[in-house]
């Protein structure tokens, strides 16, 4: 399969590097919309924060 | 890899994101527009449901932010397709926001990504970022009494990266021990107990509430399993492209 072959090649650095891009992009991301004070935001965001059972109001 | 990752959130984001944003406009937004019905006779009751009652503040959802800034309204999108749109757009990033973490997670661990390890990793962060933290936060509806949005806020970050963080040990660690002090993590937020209010206040009809409740969490379900099921499609699909280039 070539995804093990892929994975096993990638040195140690390199997936620490993707590691930490993918957690800030994947917190950052679900922070503004899930979590993000602003009225703007949350108005946007709304039915979404409530749709997918996140804490809102 | 780090473009790769990139790559893979954004595709697989978007495809998931795409498919719930629909659901959610047939499931749980038509709920959500009832139950603002609801909050808006209760707020012309008058102001007597403002007020605080025992410990717990009643914040009555948007009541509090139009009664406080009078004229100067909040912007929020206007009803109809604006808000469609922007609720489809907030769906999306956060399904990219989830594929990301999942991402970070399986690689972090060493996995190989493909379709059966990726909806594993999927339902996984569906019990820790949905089912766990709704068993003391259950989905609301607009109207429902509350308390303080920090602390849930705060109760719910702590509880979903504990829950994450045990579920983790639990099944990657051999050693008993380890195993038993997951599970002790993954309770003690459940035994500290989530912030309640004193009293319940919600008119929104307790049938509508419950079946809110449900979809909700299926609809969050529905989110990581579409999310996962992409990246692991995505994925190698990527990588096998970029073995290829070489």
């Amino acid at each position: 399969m070539n995804t093990v072959a892929v994975s096993t090649q990638s040195s140690v650095s390199e997936r620490a590097k993707a590691v930490a891009a993918a957690l800030v992009l994947g917190f950052v991301l679900i922070y503004t919309v899930g979590f993000a004070a602003s009225a703007s935001v949350h108005n946007a965001a709304h039915d979404t924060r409530h749709g997918l059972a996140f804490p809102c109001h | 890899m780090v473009n790769r990752v990139l790559a893979v959130s954004l595709l697989a984001g978007l495809l998931a994101g795409l498919l719930v944003a629909a659901l959610q406009h047939v499931t749980t937004t038509p709920l959500i527009l009832k139950a603002e019905t609801y909050e808006a006779a209760l707020r012309a009751a008058g102001p007597t449901h403002a007020a605080f009652t025992g410990e717990a503040r009643v914040i009555l959802a948007h009541g509090a932010a139009e009664a406080g800034h009078g004229e100067h309204a909040e912007w929020k999108p206007q009803d109809g397709i604006q808000r469609t749109l922007f609720t489809s757009a907030v769906t999306i990033a956060t399904a990219i926001g989830f594929a990301a973490l999942l991402l970070a997670g399986m690689i972090a661990a060493n996995d190989v990504i493909d379709e059966r390890r990726a909806l594993i990793w999927a339902a996984c962060g569906f019990v820790a970022f949905g089912l766990v933290p709704a068993t003391g936060l259950a989905p609301e509806l607009p109207g429902s009494a509350s308390a303080e949005l920090a602390q849930r806020q705060l109760w719910w970050i702590v509880t979903a990266l504990v829950t994450a963080g045990g579920l983790f040990v639990f099944l990657r660690f051999d050693a008993p021990w380890l195993k038993a002090l997951a599970v002790l993590a993954i309770l003690a937020p459940h035994i500290v107990g989530a912030p309640h209010p004193a009293a319940p206040e919600s008119k929104v009809p307790a049938e509508i509430a419950a079946h809110f409740a449900a979809l909700s969490l299926a609809i969050q379900a529905a989110l990581w399993l579409a999310t996962g099921f992409a990246v692991g499609v995505i994925w190698p699909w990527l990588s096998r492209r970029a073995v290829a280039a070489q």
